[in-house]
């Protein structure tokens, strides 16, 4: 149980870590808050290795530390909506069945979805909308990458379940 | 990758195709508003769509109002207030110098400034 709490606070500062890394080298689509997301790499694995409330956990504290850290009201909100929403998305799509690079590309998608909706509330302009095709492209793309590489992660975790 | 991952994914993307459609057919055809401060594109908005926009800037705060196809200043806390008094518009434009900003009535349903 221990050793369970120590890896899962190891997951969070990997998190922390990636989310930082994406902090200093913005891959900035024009959308402010938008991002790759690679913390999602720890988030997914977490889903599979631990499990739900877990998975949520470190999502959702890496969403407040980077927030208050790097960001304001604005970008926590952004970063909160899309965090949410893929982890949700990627929950159910996890109970039905998918495979963890269908669970990531999903996720993937509905990360940029959120983050776009909250943009578009925010902005107060449905204009923000004509950026969906490419942040739902690269949402699949970002989501399918992830996927690839937590799968030998997720694999190869039977050491860290126990 | 299984069948139920194809399944998904292609859902998302047909709806999300059939949404985007409907959006970019709803937005375009009519006029648009374009508001800019300086250099810089503010936003851009149907002229069909009633809306109020508080754009507040370094220089100070103006207070747009898009109502039944046209656009106006409604209140700004500039000092010669010319903005507001140049009037509703449906074509043209309305400028507050002290504020650089301007608000442009445009034909086309051009979106594209938002994303630079
Ligand atoms: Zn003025």
């Amino acid at each position: 149980m221990a050793k369970r709490i120590s890896v899962i606070a190891v997951f969070t500062a990997l998190a922390l870590i990636f989310s930082y890394i994406e902090a200093i080298i913005p891959f900035n689509l024009g959308v402010p808050g938008v991002k790759l997301g690679i913390a999602n790499i720890v988030v997914v694995c977490a889903l599979y290795i631990f499990g739900v409330k877990e998975a949520a956990g470190i999502s959702l504290i890496r969403v407040f530390v980077i927030g208050l850290l790097f960001g304001n009201a604005v970008s926590l909100i952004y970063s909160l909506s899309g965090a949410v929403l893929s982890i949700a998305v990627m929950i159910i799509c996890k109970r039905l069945k998918l495979s963890v690079i269908g669970v990531s590309a999903m996720g993937g998608i509905f990360h940029n979805v959120g983050q776009l909706s909250a943009a578009a509330l925010i902005l107060n302009s449905s204009a923000v909308m004509y950026y969906y095709p490419v942040l739902f492209i690269s949402g699949i793309v970002t989501g399918i990458i992830i996927g690839i590489v937590s799968l030998p992660i997720i694999k190869n975790s039977e050491k860290l379940r126990s | 990758m299984n069948k139920r991952d194809f399944i998904a994914i292609g859902v998302v993307v047909l709806l999300s195709v059939l949404g985007f459609v409907f959006f970019a057919l709803k937005g375009s055809g009519g006029q648009t508003v374009k508001i800019s401060v300086g250099a810089r594109v503010y936003g851009t908005y149907p002229l069909s769509e009633n809306r109020e926009l508080k754009i507040k800037t370094d220089a100070g705060y103006n207070l747009v109002e898009i109502k039944n196809g046209r656009v106006f200043v409604k209140d700004a806390d500039c000092k010669d207030k010319s903005c507001v008094k140049q009037g509703e518009i449906s074509g043209g434009s309305i400028v507050c110098l002290p504020h650089k900003l301007v608000v442009e009535v445009t034909g086309e349903g051009d979106f594209d400034a938002v994303a630079r």
